[in-house]
């Protein structure tokens, strides 16, 4: 309850900040207004920064949070000016991390500090570390996967799912205790016993999760970061946090779901499952080497490109590992210029979060009106001339349509196969993250030019502009 | 049971449900950003460890909650101007100029 008038005051100013953050999340929902999304957020989060320094409860330290909010603005900012837009998944990854860290060690100060806490608080505090440590070293694991500093998939030894039980059984149980004991020493050392565990669990769970996943995990863990502060919020009786957490947790959530949706796979079966094992590579292999594929030369893939009417081009994770979005954009400038029409046809989980080709392509320039999503032009592909699969490939497999024993079968795809012809720029004839051979590439109508995308795409455009 | 907890709890629950709806209008080309946004805003823990840093009284507890300080702001100030660098690069197709407009825009 408001006690005194500063307390009002700041009372008054949270409220204030809760209302720009959801004025803010509005705005984000256009591409137009979404800048200015952004700047209210900031406003917002600004305004709730200020006023907190008048809180009643704080009363001291004010240099060492002064202090604290400086060193972390510089470690936020400089990082977060200089990545490239390729290394986006990663940054915020790592962001995501600070956060969730942030909110388990609040929980852990918290428990340690106040005494005579009430149940209600202390079920947020054990739910809050244990979430936010999950969510902080998750985070960093996901992070090290996408700078390439762990590889892709790791396989844990023993088994996924028993590793997974042990951990959430025990966390459940070493909270129970907690819960029960509700304060006192070994409720303390407890806490921390199950923060350590929560900890291992973000570790453990998060490296068996493959590459190609990592959309699901990302907004996965970047709603379990903002639940973990809706929680903190509950701790500390403060509404702006539950507020400003429970919008991130929902949109991580909805982003989850969609995400796992355009995968044809449960957040379940994400976490826990084993994808793509040992069914799956035995036979793409074997088939492959068999089968032909029909090779293209750059100059020949130019002409068809340039004399085409109809153009789309679909983008993969392939384009950004290459850096080949601003070639792309050149080229389709340059079909443009020849009167092509060209088009970018963007699945769901392209990429390596959610969103991420959008990105790469805004960087490059593209218009965000030439980006089509998959419902949007999966009827024209019929009408298209030229399909350039760039860096895609089991979101263009016909298998996920066609072949009901395929393991990514029911998977919604791009319909590439239906267009007058395809030309898949690739590395090499290595199946995708699903280890699924790619119907498409023995296509007759697909040709293939192999070689690193960017470079390819260079040809492409030299022998574009020689044409 | 605790009228702030229960008044959390409503918060909470609203909150989630707007968060949702808000949330399905936004389209897959902005999914990145948004989720960075959400990423940034998420960062309001920052609040909380402030609170902490400026209530507790062990050293200890002081040093777990600097951290957290650091941490929540890198968050904040990392999120947002990722976010922000990102959100300048939308942009949509510049509209053909008439040669009098592009004259100007030079000068």
């Amino acid at each position: 309850m408001i006690d005194n008038w500063r307390d009002a005051f700041v009372d008054l100013g949270y409220f204030a900040s809760a209302i720009l953050f959801i004025v803010s999340l509005n705005r984000l929902s256009s591409p137009a207004t979404a800048r200015f999304g952004n700047r209210l957020a900031m406003a917002a989060m600004a305004l709730a920064t200020i006023v907190t320094f008048f809180l009643d409860a704080v009363d001291h330290n004010y240099l060492w949070i002064v202090l604290g909010i400086a060193i972390g603005a510089v470690i936020g900012y400089f990082p977060a000016r200089r990545v490239q837009m390729t290394s986006m998944p990663q940054m915020v990854a790592i962001f995501n991390g600070m956060g969730g860290a942030t909110a388990a060690l609040i929980a852990v100060a918290e428990f340690l500090g106040v005494t005579d806490i009430g149940r209600g608080a202390v079920l947020s505090i054990i739910l809050s570390a244990v979430i936010g440590s999950i969510s902080a070293t998750g985070s960093v694991v996901a992070f090290a996967k996408l700078q390439g500093l762990l590889p892709s998939r790791t396989t844990l030894p023993g088994n996924r799912q028993m590793i997974a039980a042990a951990l959430i059984g025990s966390m459940v149980l070493l909270g129970l205790v907690v819960l029960l004991l509700q304060g006192g020493a070994t409720a303390e050392t407890l806490l921390i016993v199950t923060f350590i565990v929560a900890l291992a669990a973000g570790v453990l769970l998060v490296l068996p999760i493959g590459g190609a996943d990592m959309p699901v995990v990302i907004a996965l863990l970047n709603s379990a970061t903002g639940l973990a502060a809706a929680l903190t919020g509950f701790v500390l009786g403060n509404q702006v946090l539950v507020v400003a957490g429970a919008l991130v947790g929902a949109s991580g959530s909805f982003l989850t779901l969609i995400m796992a949706r355009a995968m044809n796979r449960s957040v379940g079966k994400v976490l826990f499952g084993a994808f793509g094992a040992t069914a799956a590579t035995g036979s793409g292999d074997a088939a492959a080497e068999e089968r032909p594929i029909r090779e293209v030369s750059p100059e020949d893939a130019a002409v068809s490109l340039a004399y085409a009417q109809r153009v789309i081009v679909v983008p993969g994770y392939g384009l950004a590992v290459a850096q080949a979005q601003h070639g792309v954009h050149e080229l389709a400038e340059l079909l443009q210029d020849r009167g092509v029409d060209v088009r970018y046809a963007i699945h769901p989980v392209a990429g390596r979060m959610p969103g991420h080709m959008n990105v790469l392509l805004a960087e490059a320039n593209v218009s965000y009106d030439d980006l089509y999503e998959m419902e949007q032009i999966n009827d024209d592909f019929a009408r298209t001339d030229v399909v350039l699969v760039i860096g895609a490939n089991d979101v263009t497999n016909p298998a996920a349509r066609d072949d009901p024993t395929s393991p990514i079968y029911g998977m919604p795809i791009l319909e590439v196969d239906a267009a007058a012809s395809i030309i898949v720029l690739k590395r090499s004839m290595q199946s995708g993250f699903a280890g699924v051979e790619n119907e498409l590439f023995h296509d007759e109508k697909t040709s293939m030019l192999f070689g690193d995308a960017k470079d390819s795409v260079g040809k492409l455009i030299t022998e574009v502009k020689a044409v | 049971m605790n009228p702030d907890f229960l008044m959390g709890a409503y918060v909470f629950i609203l909150a989630i449900f707007l968060g949702v709806v808000l949330i399905s209008r936004v389209p897959a080309t902005l999914h990145t950003p948004l989720m960075s946004a959400t990423n940034a805003i998420h960062g309001i823990v920052l609040i909380g460890a402030m609170i902490v840093l400026g209530s507790v009284e062990s050293w200890w507890l002081e040093a777990i909650a600097f951290i957290a300080v650091i941490l929540g702001a890198g968050n904040v100030v990392g999120g947002f101007v990722v976010t922000d660098r990102m959100l300048q690069m939308f942009k949509q197709r510049t509209p053909p100029v008439r040669p009098n407009a592009a004259a100007e825009q030079q000068r």
